[in-house]
């Protein structure tokens, strides 16, 4: 079964969706400030890709193939919704954090695109692994994002000080910019960065080439 | 298979896919509601008790919130009525004009534009003496409303707690509301003057503990400037004239005589 685990680990590094494909961002940048929530939400991405494109994949041939997008938004849509009632019935103050972030799921580009690109076009055996493999892709990136925020925005991991704090005596001054969104592109930046440098075939072909500066202009004189 | 993109079959699978998804769906959140709502309720109940410190001297949650008495108060009067308190919502009260007024923008310091006429407060009490008073207050912060309970101690003056159930500030920064050592510095802060005026506050940076004000101030929130402000102006609103000032005043009343 070497193609079950090329599905399977392939989106972690080589055909990562977040780094490579760029989907899915949004909520990459929102729910990591923190890493409990993130694993959190890690886990209901998970499982919803997993699960949408196991019944995606299960009714493939019998959806007409115009109203196909709609189905795939029913089913995930339904699965998030569930996702969202069972948070709140077992992790009520998680839920509470992600709020509308869980809701968002229906609209993460990584679950409509793998449902549109592979769910629709293989067995459902098959399908399920792929959810999974790009679960653990979207996972990956924000465990990495969500940790090195909360470690350097306020000095925890897990809500655990590892950091001791200058307000609470210790030495470390947090930086208040790795709690708010923004820092993720910074990291995420980088994150990608790392990568292409490590997996050279995921740099893209420059779509222009830069010309040299125009000579410079003789100086006019405004009397 | 060859029909499978004619009118008919895709109705049959588009309704047909509504029809699963809803029945499950309806399945799952009718299955666990009673379970969310008890979430919901215990979740406040933890602040409350919270509020209050209540959990060291009853020891469980439960049965510090047991021994609490929930009373339904005319904000108007200041009085205790004897309206159930097991019916009363605060969104259903906001949303019935007879049972609120609207705030005019001079007095709305709080930015809530509704205050209701009946307010849910809890009263704790240690051998038929008032012992906590516990008032839920809400304000805007910086990106929405905070909602929290207010817990002050029986001379109807001294803060015991002040904690959020609901909030929308930015995680770490306005969000450090719910951070232990922030709350901490609430307990045994004033709130009135000898002229019953409102000095209470948040203040920007550490508070001066050489200054006279000390007692009545308590350090910003690093990085959160609006929600600071947002939680003073609260606090000035639900303790000043059209907050509980007059049924703290009733109270102490009361306290005096006996």
């Amino acid at each position: 079964m070497a193609k079950t685990s090329e599905v399977l680990l392939s989106p972690i590094f080589k055909d990562n969706p977040i780094a490579l494909q760029v989907l899915g961002i949004c909520s990459a940048l929102a729910v990591t400030s923190k890493l409990y929530p993130t694993l959190i939400m890690c886990v209901a991405l998970t499982a919803t890709i997993t699960l949408s494109n196991f019944f995606i994949s299960l009714i493939r041939n019998i959806v007409p193939s115009n109203i196909r997008i709609i189905v795939q938004m029913t089913i995930i849509s339904s699965l998030v919704i569930i996702v969202d009632q069972l948070l709140k019935a077992y992790d009520y103050e998680t839920s509470k954090t992600l709020s509308v972030f869980v809701g968002l799921i229906i609209t993460n580009c990584i679950v409509m695109g793998r449902a549109e690109a592979y769910a629709m076009q293989n067995g459902p055996y098959m399908s399920m692994v792929d959810g999974f493999g790009n679960g653990l892709g979207y996972s990956v990136i924000l465990i990495i994002v969500g940790s090195i925020r909360e470690l350097i925005g306020s000095g925890q991991l897990l809500g655990v000080q590892i950091l001791p704090l200058v307000s609470e005596g210790g030495w470390y001054v947090s930086n208040n910019f790795f709690l708010l969104p923004p820092s993720s592109f910074l990291i995420i930046g980088l994150f990608i960065w790392f990568l292409r440098s490590w997996k050279t075939e995921q740099v893209e072909p420059a779509e222009f080439k830069m010309s040299k500066n125009a000579p410079k202009e003789v100086k006019v004189d405004h009397a | 298979m060859q029909n499978k993109d004619s009118i008919k079959n895709t109705l049959l699978i588009g309704i047909g896919l509504c029809l699963v998804c809803a029945a499950v769906i309806s399945v799952i959140a009718v299955g666990l509601k009673e379970l969310q709502k008890s979430n919901a309720i215990l979740d406040q109940q933890k602040k409350i008790v919270a509020a209050a410190d209540l959990k060291g001297f009853y020891g469980t949650t439960e049965s510090a919130f047991d021994s609490i008495e929930e009373k339904i108060i005319d904000i108007e009067e200041g009085l205790i009525t004897d309206i159930s308190t097991e019916k009363y919502d605060l969104s259903k009260e906001l949303k019935n004009p007879s049972r609120y007024i609207a705030l005019s923008s001079i007095e709305d310091i709080a930015t809530i534009k509704k205050r209701e006429n009946f307010s849910k407060v809890f009263l704790e009490y240690r051998e038929d003496q008032l012992n906590t008073v516990i008032l839920p207050v809400r304000g805007y912060g910086l990106w929405g409303i905070l909602y929290g309970y207010l817990a002050i101690s029986s001379d109807l003056n001294t803060i015991v707690g002040l904690e959020f159930y609901q909030h929308k500030e930015t995680p770490g920064l306005g969000a450090e509301v719910d951070n232990p050592k922030w709350k901490a510095l609430w307990r045994g802060k004033k709130i009135y003057d000898e002229n019953g005026e409102i000095l209470i506050k948040v203040v920007k940076g550490k508070v001066d503990n050489n200054s006279d004000m000390s007692t009545y101030e308590v350090d910003g929130l690093s990085g959160a400037t609006l929600t600071s402000n947002g939680v003073s102006n609260l606090l000035a609103y639900w303790l000043g004239d059209s907050g509980f000032k007059k049924f703290l005043n009733n109270l102490k009343q009361e306290n005096i005589n006996g």
